[in-house]
C-alpha cells in the first residue's frame, strides 16, 4: 500500500521532469537565438532591417541588411503552397473520411503518411528536374526556377499533415450528426458539405495552421527550386529567395561574430516569432474547437 | 550531380573514418570549382601509396576558409585568394595560412547551345551580369530578356568574378545557384540564360556554348578552352586555383601537395579540363617552400 505511493509519486515526477525538459529545451533556444540576433542592431537600424529589401552582405561597396524581400517571397510561397495544399487536402480528408470504403483507406492513409517522410531534399530534387521544365513550358518562360515552383513542392509536403488532421477532425464529428442530417432528408454530398465539414471546421482550420508552419520553416526545397534571386519579387513567375534559404546559405562561411552573423541570427528570430505565432493560433483555434465538440 | 558527390565525399569520409583512426585521414574541404579535380588527385594519390587516406568535400571557397581558421581542415580548397579580414582572423587563432597555387583555370562564361551569341567582351559581360544591359539584343543577339545564374555568396567563384569582372554588385536578380554543376544545367534548359562555371565543368557539356571572351573592344577574342590562351594570358579571366595550408607543410599534407604538383599531379589537372601550372606558379610555390 505504502510503496504503491511512493511508487505513483515517482512516476508523476518523471513525467513532470519530461515536460520540463522539452519547455527548458524551448526557452534555451529562445534566450539563445535572442542573444546571437540582437548584437546586429549595434550596426543595423532595426528599421531598416525590417522594411528595406535590399539584403547584400558581401556588396562589392556597401554592405546593406535588409530582409523585406525575403519576408515577402517566405510568405509569398507559403500563400502558394496553402493554395494548392487547402483545397487538395481537405478534399482528400473529405474522401477518406466519408466517401472511400474502409479498404481503399486502409491503403490509402499509409500512403499519405509515407507522403511525409520524403526527405525534402529528394523533393527540391524533383522540383529542378520535373517541375522546374513543366512551368517553363506551362507559364512561357525561359526557366521555371521561381515562386511556383516553391509553392508547388511546399504543397506536397504540407498535405500529409493537412490530410490526417483533417481526417481526424471529421472523424471526430459525432454520428449523431449524419444521422439527423440524413433523417432529414439530405443526401451524403449535403450531409458533407454543409454539416460535416462545418462542424470540423475549426479542426480543419487548425490542420491548415499546422500545414502552413510546415511550408514556412522549409529549407532546403525551396534553396533548390526556387532560384534564389534576392531582388523584391513582384509576380510568382519570379525567382525568390526565403528566409530559411538565406540562413542556409549564408551561415557556412559567415565569421563569427561579425554583423552579417548576428543579422543571419536576427533572420532566425524574426521566422522562429513567426512561427510560434501561427502555432499559437492554432493551438487556441484547437482548444476552442475541443470546447465546441464535447457535446 | 556536385550534390551527389558531396554527399558521397561526405559518406565515404564518414565510413573510412570509422576504420581507421581519425589522426591518419587528411582532411580537405572547399572550393565546389576544385573539387572534382581534387577528389580525382586524392583517388590517384590513394591508389599509389595504399594506407593513406583522404576526404575531400565541398561547400564553397569560404565554407573551405573557414573550417581551415577554425582548425577543422587540413587543406582548404580555394578559387580566390584570402581576404586581409580572413588573414587577420587565421592568425588571431594561432593559423598561419600559407597558399599553394595548383592548376590554372579559365573561368568560363557560358550560354545555352541555341543562343545566337559566341564572344562579349570584359565590359559587356559586367554591364550584364551587374543587371545594365537586360536583353540579348543589346549585345548582339536574338530580341529575349537575359536571365542571369551564378553562385552564392559562399563560392569563391562569386567573389572573384565580382572582383574581376563586374568591379560592382551583381544584379539581384540572379539567381544563385548551388554549384558549377547547377549552373551548367539550368543554363542548358534555359535559352535566355548566361552563366560562369570552372572550365573542367564545360569540356565534356554539350547544350552549351562556351563564350570567347575580349579583355576590351580593341583586343583579341580569346577561349578558356584554348590552352595557349589561358597560359599567354590572352583570356582575360584565367585564374589560379589555390590550396591554403596552416605554415609550412610537412608530413602527410606536403607528401599529398608534392604529388599534386608533380607532372603526374599536373596531367590529372589536364585531364580534368583545367590547366597545369606556368612556371610563374611553380617558382611562386618554390617560394612558398614546396
Amino acid at each position: 500500500m505504502h510503496k504503491g505511493k511512493i511508487q505513483d509519486k515517482l512516476i508523476e515526477w518523471f513525467f513532470l521532469l519530461n515536460g520540463l525538459v522539452v519547455v527548458a529545451a524551448l526557452i534555451g533556444i529562445f534566450v539563445l537565438l535572442l542573444k546571437s540576433a540582437l548584437p546586429a542592431f549595434h550596426d543595423i537600424k532595426i528599421t531598416e532591417f525590417l522594411f528595406s529589401a535590399r539584403w547584400n552582405p558581401t556588396s562589392y561597396y556597401q554592405e546593406t541588411y535588409g530582409i523585406l524581400a525575403m519576408v515577402v517571397s517566405t510568405f509569398m510561397v507559403t500563400l502558394g503552397a496553402l493554395v494548392i495544399a487547402v483545397p487538395l487536402g481537405i478534399g482528400t480528408a473529405a474522401y477518406l473520411s466519408d466517401v472511400a470504403s474502409p479498404r481503399v483507406r486502409e491503403i490509402a492513409k499509409p500512403v499519405v503518411e509515407i507522403l511525409a517522410g520524403i526527405p525534402s531534399v529528394v523533393i527540391g530534387f524533383l522540383g529542378i528536374v520535373l517541375v522546374s521544365p513543366m512551368i517553363a513550358k506551362l507559364t512561357g518562360k525561359y526557366n521555371g526556377l521561381n515562386a511556383i515552383n516553391g509553392s508547388i513542392l511546399l504543397a506536397i509536403m504540407a498535405l500529409p499533415t493537412i490530410i490526417s488532421l483533417s481526417e481526424d477532425a471529421l472523424g471526430s464529428v459525432p454520428k449523431s450528426f449524419r444521422d439527423a442530417s440524413l433523417a432529414l432528408g439530405a443526401n451524403k454530398w449535403q450531409t458533407l458539405i454543409l454539416v460535416r465539414i462545418p462542424a470540423a471546421s475549426s479542426g480543419i482550420l487548425a490542420a491548415c495552421m499546422l500545414g502552413m508552419g510546415r511550408a514556412i520553416g522549409e529549407t532546403m526545397t525551396v534553396l533548390m527550386a526556387t532560384g534564389n534571386a534576392p531582388a523584391m519579387p513582384t509576380a510568382f513567375t519570379d525567382s525568390i529567395r526565403t528566409m530559411t534559404a538565406t540562413i542556409a546559405i549564408e551561415l557556412g562561411e559567415v565569421a563569427y561574430n561579425t554583423t552579417h552573423y548576428y543579422a543571419l541570427f536576427a533572420i532566425g528570430l524574426v521566422l522562429f516569432i513567426i512561427t510560434f505565432i501561427i502555432n499559437m493560433i492554432a493551438d487556441v483555434v484547437l482548444e476552442n474547437y475541443k470546447k465546441k465538440t464535447s457535446y | 550531380m556536385t550534390m551527389m558527390k558531396r554527399l558521397t565525399a561526405v559518406v565515404l569520409g564518414m565510413c573510412l573514418m570509422c576504420g581507421t583512426s581519425y589522426a591518419e585521414m587528411l582532411q580537405i574541404k572547399g572550393s565546389d570549382t576544385l573539387i572534382n579535380l581534387v577528389q580525382r588527385l586524392s583517388e590517384v594519390y590513394m591508389q599509389q601509396n595504399p594506407g593513406k587516406m583522404i576526404a575531400v568535400t565541398g561547400g564553397g571557397s569560404g565554407t573551405g576558409i573557414a573550417a581551415l581558421i577554425n582548425g577543422k581542415c587540413d587543406i582548404a580548397n580555394a578559387s580566390r585568394g584570402m581576404k586581409s579580414k580572413e588573414v587577420a582572423d587565421a592568425n588571431n587563432r594561432g593559423i598561419n595560412p600559407t597558399r599553394v597555387v595548383v592548376a590554372m583555370d579559365g573561368l568560363s562564361v557560358i550560354v545555352n547551345g541555341k543562343s545566337s551569341v559566341s564572344q562579349l567582351t570584359m565590359d559587356q559581360l559586367g554591364k550584364i551580369f551587374r543587371g545594365e544591359v537586360t536583353n540579348w539584343s543589346q549585345v548582339g543577339g536574338k530580341d529575349m530578356p537575359i536571365t542571369l545564374y551564378g553562385r552564392q555568396s559562399n563560392s569563391g567563384t562569386f567573389v572573384f568574378f565580382m572582383e574581376q569582372v563586374l568591379k560592382g554588385d551583381y544584379s539581384p536578380k540572379m539567381n544563385r545557384m548551388n554549384g558549377n554543376a547547377q549552373i551548367v544545367a539550368a543554363v542548358k534548359s534555359d535559352p535566355s540564360g548566361i552563366g560562369y562555371v570552372g572550365v573542367g565543368y564545360v569540356k565534356e557539356a554539350s547544350g552549351i556554348t562556351v563564350l570567347k571572351v575580349a579583355r576590351n573592344a580593341n583586343s583579341a577574342y580569346a577561349s578558356p578552352l584554348s590552352s595557349s590562351d589561358v597560359k599567354s594570358g590572352a583570356y582575360p579571366i584565367a585564374r589560379p586555383l589555390n590550396q591554403y595550408v596552416n605554415g609550412t607543410p610537412s608530413g602527410a599534407i606536403r607528401d599529398f601537395i608534392a604529388f599534386e604538383l608533380s607532372p603526374e599531379g599536373q596531367k590529372v589537372v589536364e585531364e580534368q579540363g583545367f590547366f597545369p601550372l606556368p612556371v610563374e606558379y611553380t617558382e611562386y610555390n618554390k617560394k612558398a617552400g614546396l
